[in-house]
């Protein structure tokens, strides 16, 4: 792997990703008054997040049983309203003890 | 909103950034990068996904215009947030301070930010950013270094604590606000789609998560808008405001901390009366610095 190739990648990914962020927050500086705008925003964090969680959850871990096993574990503690680093190491935890078990058998 | 409360409200994203970013560190080494390389992305970046899949491409020696494309896709929902945020921010916000602000716009710090009743300060937002950076770049470190001494278990483990954190931030709310619901099924419902029907998962996941992103939140803002005014605070009690409900468990560590805590267990008091609501309301602004943090 050649340094300068990763340094100028790295950068240019900064850029790119300031970018992003910055456009909007700078250039809409007006309040919005359109309820359905307003819903909209209100709404796109749940949207977004919820996407990117499903379904490729069920293959951020070694075996998909795992994986499932976490992924139940974190709904249900969450539905519980625990807290978001408790649900997520549980989840961690819950991957981790299940394939130790797959491993065994 | 003071400086200290912003990093009060930091400490739980800190600590769960540094379980992501720690694996990370991890993944990177293990994908050939020496131990700086990451930790530079994460200076420089500060961004989950972004990252690893900017860093895959470097790895795999993918073209730059894939690169370029993958970037944008992926932190466009940003463009969103920029928006949202612009809206939350307090009107003394200076333009140098927006682009501070820009800087620390992550998912997480977007999502404590937004939750807050009252409008977001500079220096309370400065606060929350500083604070979870300080995870990010520390955990991107650790991982980088401990990297090679870690069993693959531990390493597979981790892959799901991300999904975890963004788990626990969509599901409580969904309880109490049938609109939210069904936001979240359906973003859940078409994002399978473009992962399964052949032909759709050609698409990037990038664009994917854009595209249901933006059509579920559509669908809430047309079937169930939110009138701002009149009834907020009957809203805001039924939890249908973003976040305002899920901090119920009053163990501190465990979620962000709100200043909503009285007015949002909508479990254990009855909802409130609008007049009731707005007295909370008011109480929440008079005495909002003193009280932040409050679930701690």
């Amino acid at each position: 792997m050649n340094v300068f190739d990763v340094l100028w990648k790295i950068a240019l990914m900064a850029i790119i990703t300031y970018l992003c962020r910055v456009l909007t927050l700078v250039l809409v500086r007006k309040k919005i008054t359109n309820v359905r705008v307003l819903s909209f925003f209100e709404y796109l964090p749940y949207g977004v997040l919820s996407a990117m969680v499903f379904p490729v959850v069920f293959y951020s871990t070694a075996s998909l049983i795992s994986a499932l096993v976490g992924t139940v574990v974190a709904v249900i503690l969450s539905f519980f309203r625990r807290g978001l680093l408790t649900v997520a190491l549980s989840a961690t935890a819950a991957v981790f003890i299940t394939e130790l078990i797959i491993n065994a058998i | 909103m003071r400086f200290k409360y912003g990093c009060r409200d930091g400490i739980p994203i800190m600590l769960g950034y540094l379980t992501v970013s720690f694996t990370f560190g991890v993944s990177c080494v293990a994908k050939g990068f020496v131990w700086w390389m990451p930790l530079l992305c994460s200076v420089t970046n500060f961004t989950g996904t972004g990252q690893f899949a900017g860093m895959d491409l470097i790895a795999s020696a993918g073209s730059v215009a894939e690169l370029i494309a993958t970037m944008i896709v992926i932190n466009a929902r940003y463009a969103l947030m920029g928006v949202s945020l612009s809206q939350k921010l307090d009107g003394k916000t200076r333009l140098w301070q927006r682009f501070v602000i820009a800087f620390g716009l992550t998912d997480e710090n977007y999502a404590v930010a937004i939750r807050k009743p009252q409008d977001v300060t500079f220096s309370y937002f400065l606060g929350v950013m500083l604070t979870s950076f300080a995870g990010w770049v520390s955990g991107t470190l650790l991982g980088a270094l401990a990297g090679n001494f870690l069993p693959e278990s531990l390493l597979s483990a981790f892959g799901i604590a991300l999904y975890g954190m963004f788990i626990a931030i969509v599901i409580p709310p969904c309880r109490t606000s049938k609109a939210i619901a069904t936001v979240v099924l359906t973003a859940i419902a078409m994002s399978c789609l473009f992962y399964y029907v052949p032909g759709l998962n050609k698409l990037s996941s990038g664009w994917a998560i854009i595209i249901c992103g933006i059509a579920s939140a559509l669908i809430g803002a047309v079937f169930f808008p939110i009138q701002p005014e009149d009834n907020k605070e009957k809203q805001i009690a039924d939890g249908v405001i973003f976040g305002s409900q899920s901090t119920q468990d009053n163990n501190g560590e465990k979620d962000f901390s709100s200043d909503r805590n009285d007015i949002s267990m909508s479990d254990n008091n009855e909802i409130y009366s609008d007049e009731k609501g707005k007295k909370a309301d008011t109480y929440c602004k008079k005495e909002g610095d003193s009280r932040q943090g409050g679930a701690q």
